[in-house]
C-alpha cells in the first residue's frame, strides 16, 4: 500500500455521494481535501427540537482512515454553532461511542452523519452535558485523545 | 480572592460504625484457601504453606512469566477436553470468563451455544475461518475499496466463522493497530459494524508481524494477570516475577494488610499493589489518604498562612489588597477582615476596626475556626507523614554516612569488620520503623478519639522516641577507643529497644484488626 489507505476510500465514498447522493437533510458542504470534509446536517420532521437549524460537522481522516475512526467534531464558528445536545460540548466535541470503542472500519463517513443526525432527531432536551464548562477549559483540541466514558444511550 | 469551600470533606462522624462485615471471630484466624472453594483455588492447587508466624500474615509465592503462561495452558487444557471444544475456543471461553472455569463450566452445560456466542465464538463445529464457499466474481475489500479477482482470493483475503470477509492488508492494519496502538488482546472483535464474533490467536498469528504477535501474547498475560485476583505482577520496576497469594482477597482487606517480598528483593503489598510496605494501614485508608494529599497537601499550607473563611459559606478567601470591607464572591456576605464580623455593624469606622469584642465577630470566628481546626488537624498528621517520607529518601546517605564511620571505628578503634557491623544493623532498624511510624501517621489521622486510639498514640510515641534516640546516637562522633565501646552497646541496646517497641505497634495494630478493636472516622 504505497498510497495512504485511506485515499482509495475516500475517492470511492465521494464518487458514491457524487453518484447517489446524500440522505435527505445532510448535505456534503466541502470535500477539497482528502483528509477534512465537513457535512451539513438538519434535522427533519416537525417533531424535532431543532427546527430549522443546520448544523456543520467536520470530520477529519487520517491516512489509516478508514481503519482508524476519523476525528469528528460539529463546529464552532461564527457561521455555525454545535448543536445543544447532552452529548455534544460547547467547543463541538461530541460523546458517541460509535466515534470511540465502536467504531468499525465498515463504517463511513455518510454513516457517521446519519449517526449524529438521528442523534439530534431523539433527542427531546436542549441542554449541554454535565461539567461542560470545565470540559471545554480543559480539553484537548482533537476529541479523540479524550478518554470518552458512553453511560447513556438515551439519546 | 480564591474560594473553594472544600474544607468540610472530612466530618468526623460519630454515629459511623465500623464493620468489617464478619461476623466470626474464630475465622480471623484461619484465614486460608480452605474456606474458600473458588476461584483462588482453581488456578492454584499446590501452594507450599510456609510455617505462619503471625495470625495477620499471608503466605505467597512469587512465580515467573513461564509459570503463568504454564498456569494459562493447564487451564486452557482442562476446559478445552471437558467442553469438548477446540484449545482457541478454550482459549477464548475463559477469557470472555475472566478465567473464572465454574462459572463458564456451568453457563456453557446450560445452553453452550449461547454461551458461546457470548463470548464471541460460532457453535462448536464451525471452524476458525468461514465455510461459506468464496464469492465467484471479482470481489473488493469494504474496507480498503481494493478489487480483488476470484482467483486471487483465497489468497488474499479472509473471513472468520461469521463470513464477513476483508482483504488480509486491512486485517493486518486493523488487527497491528488494535494490539500496538490501542493495547487491545483477548477481546479484538471482527471489522465488520455490530459483529462481535472475537478474532482468534492463530489468526492474529498468521496476520501480523512477529513483534507484534509478542506484544498480543504480552498483553494476553498481563490481562490474565488482571483477570485473577490471587496473582499480581511485582509493581518494582524492571520486576518481572508475579506473586500469586490466596490469602487477601478483596473482602479481607478490611483486617489484613498483605504484605509481601518479591524475588527482585523489594516488599509490595498484594491487596492494593502499593510498591512498599504500608503497614499497618489498610489499603483503602492509604488510597483515602494518598488521595487527600494528592488534592490537598501542597494548598493546605498555602490557605493555613494567607486565608480565611468566609462567616457564612466557609468558602476559602484569600485577601490580595483592598480595604477591610470583604464581601464573599460566593454567598455575598459582607463582613469585615479583621474581626470576621458583619460589615453592618461596623458603620463608617472605615480601614479600622474597633469591635474586636462584638458578639457577631466572635460567634464568626468560631465557625471559622472549627474550619480552620479541621485544617490543622490535617497538617498535624501530613507534617509528620511527609517528614518520615522525607527521611526515607536520605537513605541511601544514611547509609554512605554510616558506612564511612564504620571505617573510621574500624581504624581507630581496632574493631574488625564483623565488630561494626551493629551500626549498619542499627540504621535498617532506624529506616524500617520510620515507614512504619510514617503510616503510624496516617492511620491516626482517621482514627476515632477513644482509648484504643489512645493507647495506639502511646505505642507510636515510644517507637517515635526511641527511634529519635537511636538517630541521636547514630549519629555521635567518634573520639577515642573507651568512647566506641560505650557507643557500641548504646547502639546495640537502643537499636534492640527500637526493635521490640516497632514490633509491639505493628503487632497490636494488625491484630487489632483481626479482633475488630479500631474505629474509623471515615466517610463511608
Amino acid at each position: 500500500m504505497a498510497a495512504p489507505l485511506s485515499s482509495r476510500r475516500l475517492m470511492k465514498e465521494l464518487n458514491d455521494i457524487q453518484a447517489k447522493g446524500t440522505p435527505e437533510g445532510i448535505v456534503l458542504l466541502s470535500a477539497d481535501s482528502m483528509e477534512e470534509w465537513v457535512f451539513l446536517i438538519s434535522v427533519l420532521g416537525e417533531e424535532t427540537i431543532y427546527r430549522g437549524e443546520t448544523f456543520a460537522l467536520r470530520l477529519k481522516f487520517g491516512p489509516r482512515y478508514p481503519i482508524e475512526v476519523p476525528e469528528v467534531t460539529f463546529l464552532a464558528n461564527e457561521q455555525y454553532q454545535p448543536p445543544l445536545h447532552p452529548h455534544v460540548y460547547s467547543n463541538g466535541h461530541i460523546c458517541a461511542s460509535i466515534l470511540g470503542n465502536e467504531w468499525s472500519p465498515v463504517l463511513n463517513a455518510v454513516a457517521i452523519c446519519i449517526t449524529m443526525q438521528s442523534m439530534l432527531a431523539s433527542n427531546k432536551k436542549k441542554v449541554r452535558p454535565e461539567g461542560n464548562d470545565r470540559y471545554v477549559r480543559t480539553a484537548p483540541t482533537n476529541p479523540k485523545l479524550t478518554r470518552w466514558h458512553y453511560d447513556d444511550d438515551t439519546v | 480572592m480564591s474560594s473553594d469551600g472544600d474544607n468540610d470533606d472530612f466530618v468526623y462522624d460519630d454515629e459511623y460504625e465500623y464493620d468489617d462485615g464478619f461476623d466470626q471471630d474464630e475465622e480471623a484466624d484461619e484465614i486460608d484457601s480452605t474456606s474458600e472453594p473458588d476461584v483462588y483455588d482453581a488456578l492454584s492447587p499446590a501452594i507450599e504453606e510456609a510455617p505462619q508466624k503471625k495470625p495477620y500474615d499471608v503466605t505467597w509465592k512469587v512465580k515467573t512469566l513461564q509459570e503463568i503462561i504454564d498456569m494459562q495452558n493447564k487451564e486452557i487444557k482442562k476446559i478445552q477436553s471437558v467442553l469438548e471444544v477446540p484449545p482457541s475456543s478454550a482459549a477464548v471461553l475463559l477469557r470472555h470468563y475472566a478465567w473464572n472455569s465454574e462459572k463458564l463450566q456451568e453457563q456453557f452445560w446450560n445452553d453452550p451455544a449461547t454461551a458461546l456466542q457470548e463470548a464471541g465464538l460460532s457453535p462448536p463445529s464451525s471452524p476458525t475461518t468461514s465455510t461459506q464457499p468464496l464469492p465467484s466474481g471479482p470481489f473488493e475489500c469494504p474496507v480498503c475499496c481494493m478489487d480483488y479477482d476470484a482467483a486471487s482470493l483465497e489468497k488474499n483475503t479472509y473471513a472468520m466463522g461469521c463470513g464477513h470477509r476483508f482483504c488480509k492488508d486491512c486485517w493486518t492494519e486493523y488487527l497491528t493497530g488494535k494490539i500496538k496502538a490501542e493495547g487491545e488482546s483477548g477481546n479484538i472483535q471482527c471489522m465488520e459494524d455490530g459483529c462481535s464474533r472475537i478474532v482468534r490467536e492463530e489468526v492474529i498469528d498468521e496476520m501480523v508481524a512477529a513483534d507484534v504477535f509478542k506484544k498480543y501474547h504480552n498483553l494476553l498475560n498481563a490481562a490474565f494477570v488482571a483477570d485473577s485476583p490471587n496473582l499480581r505482577w511485582c509493581p518494582h520496576p524492571d520486576c518481572q516475577y508475579i506473586i500469586e497469594c490466596n490469602q487477601a482477597p478483596t473482602r479481607m482487606l478490611d483486617q489484613l494488610v498483605p504484605t509481601v517480598e518479591c524475588k527482585c528483593g523489594n516488599e509490595l503489598c498484594f491487596g492494593c499493589g502499593h510498591p512498599a510496605s504500608h503497614r499497618p494501614v489498610l489499603c483503602r485508608v492509604v488510597k483515602m489518604w494518598e488521595k487527600k494529599c494528592a488534592d490537598d497537601s501542597e494548598t493546605a499550607n498555602w490557605l493555613q498562612a494567607n486565608t480565611k473563611e468566609c462567616g457564612k459559606c466557609n468558602s476559602t478567601i484569600e485577601k490580595n489588597g483592598g480595604c477591610n470591607h470583604m464581601t464573599c464572591k460566593k454567598c455575598k456576605w459582607e463582613f469585615c477582615w479583621v474581626c470576621m464580623g458583619p460589615w453592618s455593624e461596623h458603620g463608617t469606622s472605615w480601614y479600622q476596626c474597633n469591635r474586636f469584642d462584638e458578639k457577631s465577630g466572635v460567634d464568626a470566628r468560631d465557625t471559622q475556626a472549627k474550619s480552620r481546626a479541621s485544617l490543622d488537624r490535617y497538617l498535624h498528621y501530613f507534617n509528620r507523614w511527609a517528614n518520615h517520607e522525607h527521611s526515607a529518601k536520605l537513605d541511601a546517605e544514611f547509609y554512605k554516612k554510616t558506612e564511612k564511620k564504620m571505617e573510621q571505628m574500624q581504624n581507630s578503634g581496632n574493631l574488625s569488620w564483623i565488630e561494626v557491623q551493629f551500626a549498619k544493623q542499627a540504621v535498617d532498624v532506624v529506616i524500617k520503623a520510620r515507614i512504619t511510624l510514617k503510616w503510624s501517621y496516617c492511620m491516626a489521622f482517621y482514627l476515632k478519639r477513644n482509648n484504643m486510639t489512645e493507647l495506639f498514640e502511646d505505642n507510636q510515641r515510644d517507637l517515635e522516641r526511641a527511634v529519635e534516640n537511636l538517630g541521636y546516637l547514630l549519629e555521635q562522633n567518634i573520639i577515642d577507643t573507651d568512647s566506641i565501646a560505650k557507643l557500641r552497646s548504646d547502639i546495640t541496646n537502643q537499636a534492640a529497644y527500637v526493635q521490640k517497641r516497632h514490633d509491639i505497634l505493628m503487632d497490636d495494630t494488625l491484630k487489632g484488626y483481626l479482633e475488630r478493636r479500631w474505629e474509623f472516622a471515615i466517610p463511608t
